[in-house]
């Protein structure tokens, strides 16, 4: 499981890569969020991998190891918010560069041939 | 545990004052454009007074061990997230709150009415910075960064022009993959020492296995790469130059400080997980900020010779200033720190000052008044910012001038100001500890470093005083512009603090070798925040013990 994650992860993380780095706004945004995807998973990764283990320890008294950590779902949940925010933000501004500029890539103008 | 428990509470006030203040303006109309201004005003002004009271408190023992700690929502360290006064959090919120109150009077008249939400965007980059300096948590870290870019995107935009939404839309690319970096490094270093308060950190990372110290490092190389990219160290920061440019002179004065906050979190993450306390990973990293610092100054002097315009050339003054404090924090010498300190003041309330002045002494040439054009339609703004009203003040190049010539020395580092002081001290510092522990030459890279520090001082008043022989000496025919007091005071204001600094240099002197002094000992900030107790509602009455 750890391995398909791992493959996973860092395919989605080099799509996104990939596509940060191509001249238009489509591209890039979908790179941002592809790269977010990744970055999202990576994280709750880091919490090690469990499988239907409960997250929270209810008692004192008891072994820790049994149990999910809560603490990367959390950083996930709020990554998940602050980055859902900014991409919505990026978008807004994707809009208004092509309103503005006439044009969908990154430089605001046509490549020169 | 004193007598005045509720002056505990003065430590969240920086990041609440500023959040309720902008979220209060957010649904305030834009035509009523004094009342937003007040609220901001006196939201920054008591900003100041709080950053001032905290930064007596740190200093004058107010706290064990002089370290002020805030457990919020009262859960005690490591569990909850705690807020964290030292004397250099102190300082960089005094900083912040010196240079936010005069850029919001410098933008009063004009800046602040070309788009709106000006005043809460202004907030929100406030609570983002204050906080950013505050936290002891480095997920919290995140967040605060967060909070002080999704401001710094609006604000960079604000005026909406084509030049700011084509640099704006590059600035927000490359801080979104540099927050990516910020998330991975994080979640490393949880992953190899389960825990992300920094406190907490700084005891475990010496009883790390091999392969957890590892992946500690590398967690702490990617977060460093996130602090970096706002640092702007070479060659992370091209983005800089060409964002400062572009963003309105307000905004270019606050941008200043956020280039601060990427030095300012690397210096209190490195001294306090990779201090004496880490073992074998003391140290970690040292050089390469160095090295990268180099080449920063470097870059940043080359850059500043090439640059024609004011707003370039004041970008690529950041970045020797970020180049030189990274260098300086890469020396890890408690004297040199302390020094670099000094030089991150003075820099900056300079840097600010040259950001608003550049756009004032831009009115002595032809008006150019495109600029607002664009705006205007995008907002369908009806009244245009009304141009020369209220009071002018008289000899208002002789102003200008005079202003130009004091921001120069400081960022050049040329005597009687503070710049030189800074650099002086900087110079002495390292020839001095390197012959204080027997070592009988000092070695090249330090050689180096103050070859590199002289020469980017000289790149920078050469191009400084061509720009200002070209704007004040040789613009032909020219016209005093009309200056507004309300734009002139400021800058005025910053420049009289640079000069304040220098004749107090023995005062500040004083209490940043007590800052260097302190972050030196990270073993007894973890220890302050880890034993602070939670409060307990008293017997009877449910008041704070």
């Amino acid at each position: 499981m750890e391995l398909v994650i791992a493959i996973s992860v860092g395919i989605v993380f080099g799509a996104g890569v990939w596509l940060i780095l191509r001249p238009r706004t489509f591209q890039l945004i979908t790179g941002l969020m592809l790269m977010s995807y990744a970055v999202n998973l990576f994280i709750f990764a880091m919490g090690r991998l469990w499988v239907n283990q409960p997250p929270i320890t209810p008692v004192a008294g008891i072994d820790p190891t049994q149990f999910a950590d809560p603490l990367p779902q959390a950083l996930v949940l709020t990554a998940i918010v602050i980055g859902f925010a900014t991409t919505a933000l990026y978008l807004v501004i994707m809009i208004g560069a092509r309103g503005l500029t006439g044009s969908d890539h990154v430089d605001g103008e046509e490549p020169r041939e | 545990m004193t007598a005045m428990p509720w002056l505990q509470h003065l430590i969240v006030l920086p990041v609440l004052i500023p959040l309720v203040v902008g979220a209060v303006l957010i649904p305030v109309n834009e035509t009523r454009h004094q009342l937003k201004f007040g609220f901001n005003l006196a939201s920054t002004a008591l900003s100041l007074f709080v950053a001032i009271a905290l930064l007596l408190m740190a200093d004058n023992g107010h706290w064990p061990l002089d370290i002020g700690v805030y457990l919020a929502a009262n859960w005690p360290a490591p569990f909850g997230i705690v807020l964290v006064v030292d004397r250099l959090a102190a300082l960089m919120l005094l900083l912040t709150a010196t240079i936010a109150l005069a850029v919001l009077i410098f933008s009063m008249q004009r800046w602040s009415r070309i788009g709106v939400h000006f005043h809460s965007l202004f907030q929100f980059l406030l609570m983002g910075l204050n906080g950013a300096f505050l936290t002891n948590d480095l997920f919290n870290l995140f967040v605060f960064f967060e909070v002080m870019l999704a401001a710094s995107y609006g604000l960079v935009l604000h005026g909406y022009n084509l030049r700011r939404i084509r640099t704006g839309m590059q600035y927000i690319a490359i801080n979104l993959v540099a927050s990516f970096l910020f998330l991975i490094g994080v979640a490393l270093i949880y992953a190899a020492s389960g825990t992300l308060n920094i406190a907490d950190l700084t005891t475990r990372v010496a009883q790390l296995g091999a392969e957890d110290s590892y992946l500690l490092s590398v967690g702490a190389c990617i977060l460093a790469l996130a602090f970096l990219t706002k640092g702007a160290m070479w060659p992370l920061g091209f983005w800089l130059p060409g964002t400062y440019a572009a963003a309105s002179p307000p905004v270019a004065a606050m941008l200043v400080l956020m280039t601060k906050v990427g030095v300012y979190a690397v210096l209190r993450v490195w001294q306090a997980v990779f201090g004496d306390e880490a073992g074998v990973l003391s140290g970690f990293g040292l050089d390469a900020l160095m090295i990268g610092g180099m080449a920063t100054l470097m870059f940043g002097a080359i850059g500043m010779l090439a640059s024609q315009d004011g707003g370039r050339m004041a970008g690529y003054g950041a970045i020797i200033s970020s180049g030189t404090l990274l260098a300086v924090i890469g020396q890890s010498e408690e004297g040199a720190l302390a020094a670099g300190l000094y030089y991150l003041v003075g820099s900056t309330l300079a840097m600010a000052a040259f950001m608003m002045l550049i756009e004032l002494t831009e009115r002595i040439r032809p008006p150019g008044a495109a600029l607002l054009a664009v705006t205007m339609e995008a907002f369908a703004i009806e009244d245009k910012p009304e141009d020369p009203v209220g009071v002018g003040i008289p000899r208002s190049l002789a102003f200008l001038g005079l202003a130009f010539a004091g921001c120069a020395l400081v960022i050049s580092g040329m005597p009687p100001l503070s710049g030189f002081i800074a650099k002086f001290s900087l110079f002495h510092a390292l020839l001095d500890a390197r012959a204080g522990d027997g070592v009988a030459s000092v070695a090249p890279m330090t050689w180096l470093l103050i070859a590199l520090i002289v020469l980017t001082g000289l790149a920078a008043i050469i191009s400084l005083m061509r720009l200002g022989v070209r704007t004040f000496w040789a613009s032909g025919a020219l016209a005093a512009p009309r200056l507004q007091f309300s734009e002139a005071a400021p800058i005025a204001a910053l420049v009289v603090l640079c000069v304040v600094l220098s004749v107090q240099a023995g005062a500040v002197f004083a209490y940043l070798t007590r800052t260097a002094d302190g972050l030196a000992r990270s073993a007894d900030y973890s220890e302050r925040v880890l034993t602070e107790p939670s409060v307990r509602p008293a017997a009877g009455h449910g008041g704070a013990q």
